[in-house]
């Protein structure tokens, strides 16, 4: 049962809904994509005019959440959706939680990034551990979208592995950060910034894991929440 | 500005969406019967049914196990096999000349069809609601009575008088009739005239209670009424219900048989066959897609 056939309804009109929700969680995974990507850039190339664009551009990400939600709340109680119709639900519900929440963390880069324009100050020695773990969780949110897209387990459990490096830069970049903050307390306001904008990118890896654990859900129907990745390696790979 | 916008939104992310096998192909490769047959205390035992009506197979090969204190509902489009299966199960199947049922089937061990049994006493055993409702025409305690009069359950007027209370209270009809046992049955509504039938059944101890769509011809708050007391029926009795209706399997059963083409596709827990069904003809009849 690896495939959903989203257009073999006897129901039309069932079909289209299904088809216009997944488009729509789609749209969404974009455009959060497109934030990050955005706060992102903002924070490395200290661009202040893109980083309140990418905070004023949240509400998007929040209204489709809203509206898809909505539409969800539609088919459960049109439809009684059952089975790889029922886990696309679930799914999706889930699935837009997350990326909502990525999308608040992309608007914690914009805001931050405008409030370290302020700050005098330089941060030359962070750029380039930004910029890697930035990298990082910007090509697991993109992949954990694809698997999600193509219904691809095998590529679900290979992204959300990739969060161990996710945390093993935060860690080290924290690290840093935090002999920096005792050699200079002058500077902590800037460089507690600087942390939120690498704790926001460090979440938005998390955020990412669970999207992929969501598509095993779909498509498997197995929940490998809270499950070792050996484990779940050894059943689906 | 933004750097790689354009290219997030315009990858393409087409989901993998190849031609559904032919549902026919997925019948032909059909072996056996996914998931688990047998029941953890079972009530009734078939194996390797077949039926036949004249030259004509209805049923091929089912093994299913009927388990105590449980609902048991059987799934699957019409002409599947399913009601066959039911009326096999209290030899309803013998009043028709050209049936022939080969395959064993027991209750409590004992062998269904052997020479010793008697299906009239059979039917005592396991009883039988059927989709409309067909009170005799007699009054509301006649009809109850029927079946322990018959049976000889009775030794006086007392003691029957016990057993209608008693199984019209069990299908949970009694405060509503309480004053007007002498009413015709037919003088009750549908959904009344359902749980009269249900109290009939009853009253003669059935160790199984079989229900054939016994609610098709209800409107929702009488269909509501008969899932709750099939339910609190699941106490005490082994339950088989055939149904139209998916919700209605999914809400009154725990576990459920998908039947097609009179085979039997797919056995499991309801939760499972719900939401994660093993088998793609149960995933397509249960999700309503072309098969």
């Amino acid at each position: 049962m690896d495939k959903l056939h989203l257009d073999q309804h006897i129901s039309h009109q069932f079909n289209l809904e299904l088809e216009e929700i997944r488009n729509k969680v789609l749209k969404m995974g974009g455009l959060v994509e497109q934030q990050v990507a955005n706060g992102l850039s903002a924070l490395l190339e200290a661009d202040g005019e893109l980083g309140a664009l990418v905070a004023q551009n949240d509400f998007e990400v929040n209204a489709l959440e809203v509206e898809i939600d909505e539409e969800c709340t539609h088919v459960l109680a049109r439809r009684q959706p059952a089975a790889s119709d029922l886990r696309l639900i679930v799914t999706v519900i889930k699935v837009i939680t997350d990326l909502e929440r990525v999308g608040d963390e992309a608007e914690k880069l914009g805001r931050f990034s405008v409030d370290l324009l302020a700050s005098s100050e330089e941060m030359p020695g962070y750029r380039k551990d930004l910029r890697h773990l930035g990298e990082l969780v910007r090509s697991m949110l993109g992949d954990a979208l694809d698997a999600f897209a193509r219904l691809d387990v095998d590529a679900a459990i290979r992204t959300a592995a990739r969060d161990d490096d996710v945390n093993r830069e935060y860690e080290t970049l924290e690290r840093l950060l935090a002999t920096h903050l005792v050699e200079d307390p002058r500077q902590v306001s800037k460089l507690f910034k600087i942390t939120w904008c690498a704790r926001a990118l460090e979440r938005i890896g998390d955020h990412s894991v669970n999207i992929c654990e969501y598509v095993v859900y779909l498509v498997k129907g197995r929940d490998i929440r809270h499950t070792s990745f050996d484990k779940v390696r050894s059943e689906f790979l | 500005m933004s750097i790689v916008a354009d290219d997030i939104l315009h990858r393409p992310r087409h989901l993998d969406m190849p031609l559904k096998d032919d549902a026919t192909d997925a019948f032909e490769r059909l072996t056996g019967t996914v998931g688990d047959v047998t029941a953890d205390d079972p009530k009734m035992r078939t194996a390797n049914v077949d039926v036949f009506y004249g030259a004509k197979q209805a049923i091929h090969d089912v093994s299913l196990d009927i388990g105590n204190n449980e609902v048991i509902a059987m799934i699957g489009p019409s002409g599947c096999g399913k009601s066959t299966f039911l009326r096999c199960l209290n030899r309803m199947n013998d009043t028709i000349p050209s049936c022939r049922v080969t395959g064993s089937m027991s209750l409590d061990g004992e062998d269904l069809y052997g020479a010793e049994l008697d299906p009239v006493l059979l039917r005592a055993r396991v009883g039988m609601v059927f989709q409309k409702p067909n009170p005799f025409a007699k009054s509301i305690y006649d009809n109850v009575a029927y079946g322990p009069r018959i049976h000889g359950l009775a030794s006086n007027r007392a003691e029957l008088d016990d057993i209608v209370v008693d199984s019209l209270k069990k299908a949970g009809l009694h405060d509503e009739v309480k004053d007007r046992f002498e009413a015709p049955g037919t003088s009750l509504s549908g959904g009344q005239q359902q749980r009269l039938c249900i109290a009939r059944t009853i009253a003669v101890s059935p160790e199984v209670i079989l229900m054939d769509e016994p609610c098709s011809a209800l409107d929702p708050i009488a269909t509501a009424r008969i899932e709750e007391l099939i339910d609190e029926l699941r106490q005490n009795y082994a339950i088989a219900i055939v149904t139209h209706s998916m919700q209605q399997a999914a809400r009154v059963s725990q576990r459920t048989a998908y039947f097609h083409l009179g085979k039997l596709v797919e056995v499991g827990d309801t939760n499972q066959v719900f939401t994660n069904p093993r088998h793609e003809l149960t995933e397509n009849y249960i999700t309503g897609r072309f098969g």
